[in-house]
């Protein structure tokens, strides 16, 4: 499989969806797409048919605004009906909340508030190693995230219990809803702060396929401490006139904008064929 | 005088129930002491986990062993676990529908004279308002060992709330009437009902024994499972008795007396007269010596039944 190519059928998923629903977190979105991707297309032993397997890989998305990317994934790998998901994503009644609700099938923990996702993943990495069991566990968490004091203890404790089958990223794309994230409330030198505690730190341009498969594979062979990927993305990537800007972190694109969008993704797509 | 804790026999059914039962983990934020939790954590290494002093982590990191099929006992103080951690609670326990017990330690006033950072008066409102979890104040050891056991037989959510110090028995050693989420009815009357919860039962039903030699017939209800609480019990008592006193190391709102009078008042209007701690950081003392100030032992029931009567 093309993942780059699988990345832009998947943002193409995410504005669809976005603009069909009239809400959604659209910069974060496409700023974590290439990493989930990577994760459920290549490196995560998950299936939609298996997911009581104690042995399966864990997934928990702590910035869990993102989860019009997580929902597209699913939905595309057959966790759940892809049309009911666009039918009714956010509607009235609909199963198909804003924040990631492990009642639909692939979701392992609710998320949505912000430094809850890692803690609940330290736990899942305990249990597979009491258990003595080989899954791994992979979180993903914002840059504007790290300002959570839950999430330092939930570092220490990873770094404590030596959890070398626990990965976590930090989407590092530099934007939270009110600005930059130096602006808001300071997050440089994530890796330094990650290192001190303990953790194997893997620094790399978060929007590149392969840079992600590498790091991942990276910490797969890593033992004793757990890993994380500082992965310096660009909020809105993929779309020009959403890139890096603050104010697209739930905006919704206009009728003209849906189309520019599906334009310039329907271009880059075309490039893979 | 009984020289056993609440906590303590905690402790030993987990001790022995986790011989056989490797999915049992016992979780503490250095708190493994005040827990009394110590031998289990010397004999059980394999299956106890210590987070540090950090409840937010410790209750998340609980949640996540849960969701793999693990049974965790998250032991902290009870004033901690239940506003330091109820986001945690709320999110990862309550909302995910986790198998965790959470376990409030000297809970209520127990800490006493350490003042209002270390009580836990709000807990019954803050636990119980979350949807999907359940809230438990046992009263003594026996009914403890038998909650506890009960509980391990299920995957839902609980806060059990359990005091510092042992507690005089409300019952005898192989007779403790149990069901889950069903009253205990320690003594049966017509005139009155005092309906308690947690170590305050014991003041209970020596008030009742002395209201009965005032020729006053009170009934007693244990409500230890004060989420789900037993409706109809409340309704009965409603129905049977002219008054119902409601005694808990609570602070006055969003508490069990706060319950049963939503319940009364919709299905059986009686006069409900709550006794409870007051809306402010309770006088410095012993738990004892609190109850006492506030009205909450026997002698302090027994004033409030024949006044209100």
């Amino acid at each position: 499989m093309n993942l780059e190519a699988k990345a832009v059928d998947i943002r193409k998923d995410i504005v669809d969806l976005i603009y069909k629903a009239g809400c959604g977190h659209i910069g974060g979105d496409l700023s974590v797409t290439d990493i989930l991707v990577d994760l459920y297309y290549k490196q995560m032993n998950i299936d939609p048919q298996k997911m009581d397997d104690p042995d399966r890989d864990r997934f928990v998305l702590s910035k869990g605004h993102s989860v019009e990317a997580l929902y597209c994934i699913l939905a595309d790998k057959g966790f759940f009906d892809k049309k009911e998901l666009f039918d009714t994503y956010s509607k009235h009644l609909s199963k198909f909340i804003g924040h990631p609700n492990n009642k639909i099938n692939g979701v392992e923990m609710n998320t949505g508030s912000l430094g809850h996702g890692l803690g609940v993943a330290v736990g899942m990495a305990l249990a597979g190693k009491m258990d003595k069991r080989d899954y791994r566990v992979y979180a993903v968490l914002g840059d504007g995230e790290m300002a959570e004091g839950s999430n330092w203890e939930a570092i220490n404790a990873g770094a404590h219990y030596k959890l070398d089958n626990l990965t976590a990223f930090v989407d590092r794309n530099r934007l939270q809803i009110s600005g930059t994230t130096e602006e808001v409330m300071t997050a440089d030198s994530q890796e330094e702060r990650w290192k001190s505690f303990g953790w194997n730190v893997i620094s790399i341009s978060g929007n590149d396929m392969n840079a992600i498969d590498e790091a991942v594979d990276i910490a797969k062979e890593t033992k004793d401490r757990p890993t994380v990927i500082i992965a310096n993305t660009t909020k809105g990537c993929g779309v020009s006139f959403i890139e890096n800007k603050a104010a697209w972190h739930h905006k919704v694109p206009t009728k003209a904008e849906y189309h520019q969008a599906m334009q310039e993704l329907s271009e880059r797509r075309a490039q893979y064929e | 005088m009984n020289k056993i804790a609440n906590k303590q026999v905690i402790n030993d059914v987990l001790l022995a129930e986790s011989a056989t039962d490797k999915d049992i983990v016992v979780l503490c934020s250095d708190s493994r002491g005040s827990a009394g939790m110590k031998s289990y954590a010397e004999q059980r290494p394999e299956q106890f986990v210590e987070m540090g002093i950090a409840e937010q982590n410790l209750v998340s990191v609980a949640a996540g062993l849960a969701s793999c099929g693990k049974k965790p006992f998250a032991v902290s103080p009870a004033s901690f676990l239940s506003t330091r951690s109820m986001e945690q609670a709320k999110v990862d326990v309550a909302y995910s529908n986790t198998n965790v017990k959470l376990i409030g330690i000297s809970g209520g006033v127990s800490y006493g004279a350490l003042g209002m950072t270390h009580h836990s008066a709000t807990d019954i409102a803050t636990m119980g308002s979350m949807p999907n979890m359940r809230v438990y104040l046992p009263s003594d050891r026996f009914q403890t060992e038998a909650l506890i056991k009960s509980v391990l037989k299920d995957d839902k959510p609980a806060y059990i709330r359990i005091g510092r110090n042992a507690v005089e028995d409300v019952y005898e050693e192989g007779h403790v009437p149990f069901a889950l989420d069903k009253a205990t009815v320690v003594r049966e009357g017509t005139d009155v009902t005092i309906i308690a919860c947690g170590e305050l039962v014991g003041d209970a039903k020596a008030a009742a024994e002395e209201l009965a030699q005032k020729g006053i017939s009170t009934r007693v209800l244990d409500m230890y499972c004060v989420k789900p609480i037993d409706k109809e019990a409340v309704i009965q008592a409603a129905k049977e008795t002219k008054l119902i006193v409601t005694v808990e190391e609570h602070t006055m709102y969003g508490g069990m007396g706060s319950m049963v009078a939503q319940i009364t008042a919709a299905n059986a209007p009686v006069k409900v007269v709550n006794l409870t701690l007051p809306d402010a950081p309770v006088v410095t003392g012993k738990s004892r010596e609190i109850f006492k100030y506030y009205g909450l032992d026997a002698e302090g029931i027994v004033k409030t039944v024949t006044e209100q009567l």
